[in-house]
């Protein structure tokens, strides 16, 4: 591909599923260029057709080893399958080890898939700013199913729900009381749970301790129709795959006849545009406001100002800044 | 991206560069051992890197950077900077680089003198 090739000249490229425009698009949404909205907006207006699934859960608790599975499965079926892995940056220099990849290079070589690492580059919630424009131009580009994993979570990052169809919360055993550190807010949130890793002895444990969880809380039924199903998988001898999958489809399924798949439409368009709009205004701040932003961190220090009328005054400035 | 190509098992220095290219705020993807040359090209165009970085420590830079090179003119990733690392003999570095590998690092490269020359690579290149 040649040089500063502008964000529109992409556009036709992405939709045709060309891949090095695909890739080239991605790194566009990723810096967040104003010039690229343009190209985003007309890439959003093609999308719609992907079931998006995300897969979550602890660190080392199988994530990558499961995509790769899943990946293989679902090409199997003559499903395309877009990948979007999101690992850390970190907080010092900003820099990251994406090594999501490891597990999945077996899957590089088939045109069916692609793969794209993003680091979160201080987002926090378990995924990267870009993840779900990331998410269109994969289902803009016709891939059948868009897989997001998101960082190892710890318990509360759970943006992912907002932003999916399907969610797949992942727990291992081995990790003993990090399931119970989860329990509150991650393990709340999945559409299907899945136990990995379950050629290991302990296993079992594992597996009984969700359920009991899952019987003592307010059941496993959502309100559209769906049970919560507890599928034990292995990534080593691919045991529990058919079923994941089967599952998977069976969710989308139970979505679309609901009318939940409407719902949760909206809710990922609303959260979108709160999020979308959250960071305009950070920039914005961050851009033209530096000095404010120093003389009311003075004022807070100085034990002249709470933190909550700081920021009013703050948005006041803003506010009658920007009138006409 | 950083890869290991090939019957090189060899990763410590690989993972070594990877972190001071992490703590000079760049984002590394890693590959793991044992890539083929199809694996690595396809991937650092999947990824759209500024970089490939390919550490060889087995003798095979003559068979891996020219094949890696054609792939990714191939697939439309010739604006991808390949980059060396490891040990070879002088006279492959000269004969690589004249086939279009845009650096070679050899071993007691400092960790500064690395990231610099990652920075120079994208400096030159300019927006893409």
């Amino acid at each position: 591909m040649g040089r500063a090739i502008p964000p529109l000249a992409l556009v036709q490229p992405v939709l045709e599923g060309r891949l090095s425009a695909v890739a080239r698009m991605i790194t566009h949404a990723e810096s967040g260029e104003e010039d690229c909205q343009e190209a985003l907006a007309e890439i959003y207006r093609h999308t719609g057709k992907a079931h998006v699934v995300g897969i979550t859960g602890v660190p080392g608790s199988g994530k990558s080893a499961l995509v790769t599975r899943l990946c293989k499965a679902l090409r199997a079926g003559e499903r395309s399958v877009g990948v979007i892995a999101i690992d850390p940056s970190s907080p010092f220099s900003g820099g990251s080890i994406l090594g999501d990849r490891i597990r999945m290079n077996e899957l590089v070589t088939d045109p069916g898939v692609f793969i794209r690492s993003m680091a979160t580059r201080g987002a926090l919630g378990g995924l990267a700013r870009a993840s779900l424009s990331g998410v269109d131009i994969l289902d803009a580009a016709g891939y059948d199913v868009v897989l997001i994993e998101t960082v190892g979570v710890g318990q509360d990052e759970i943006d992912v729900v907002q932003a999916v169809h399907t969610t797949l919360v992942v727990s291992a055993p081995g990790l003993g009381d990090d399931i119970q550190a989860i329990k509150a807010g991650v393990l709340e949130i999945a559409d299907i749970h899945v136990v990995g890793k379950c050629d290991r002895s302990d296993a079992h444990r594992t597996v009984t301790d969700l359920k009991n969880m899952l019987a003592m809380g307010h059941g496993n039924s959502q309100g559209y129709g769906w049970q919560v199903p507890l599928i034990p998988t292995s990534s080593v001898s691919g045991e529990g795959i058919p079923e994941l999958l089967a599952a998977i489809d069976g969710h989308l399924d139970a979505l679309t006849s609901s009318g939940e798949l409407e719902q949760r439409r909206r809710r990922i368009a609303q959260t979108r545009l709160l999020k979308s709009a959250e960071n305009i205004l950070r920039d914005q701040f961050q851009r033209h406001h530096d000095r404010q932003i120093a003389e009311l961190t003075d004022r807070m220090m100085a034990g002249r100002t709470h933190p909550h009328a700081a920021a009013q005054i703050l948005l006041n400035q803003f506010r009658s800044e920007r009138k006409p | 991206m950083i890869a290991k190509v090939g019957l090189d098992g060899h990763d410590r220095g690989v993972k070594i560069v990877a972190r001071c290219l992490r703590d000079a705020g760049m984002d590394v993807i890693y590959t793991g051992l044992h890539r083929t040359p199809e694996e690595v090209a396809l991937a650092a165009v999947q990824e759209d890197v500024d970089i490939l970085g390919i550490s060889i420590l087995s003798g095979a830079q003559m068979t891996v950077f020219p094949r890696v090179l054609d792939l990714l003119r191939d697939r439309h990733g010739s604006d991808i900077a390949v980059v060396g690392g490891g040990v070879m003999p002088d006279e492959d570095v000269s004969e690589l680089k004249r086939m279009g590998v845009s650096e070679i690092l050899l071993q007691d490269t400092p960790p500064q003198a690395i990231v610099e020359s990652m920075r120079r690579l994208v400096r030159e290149r300019g927006p893409r």
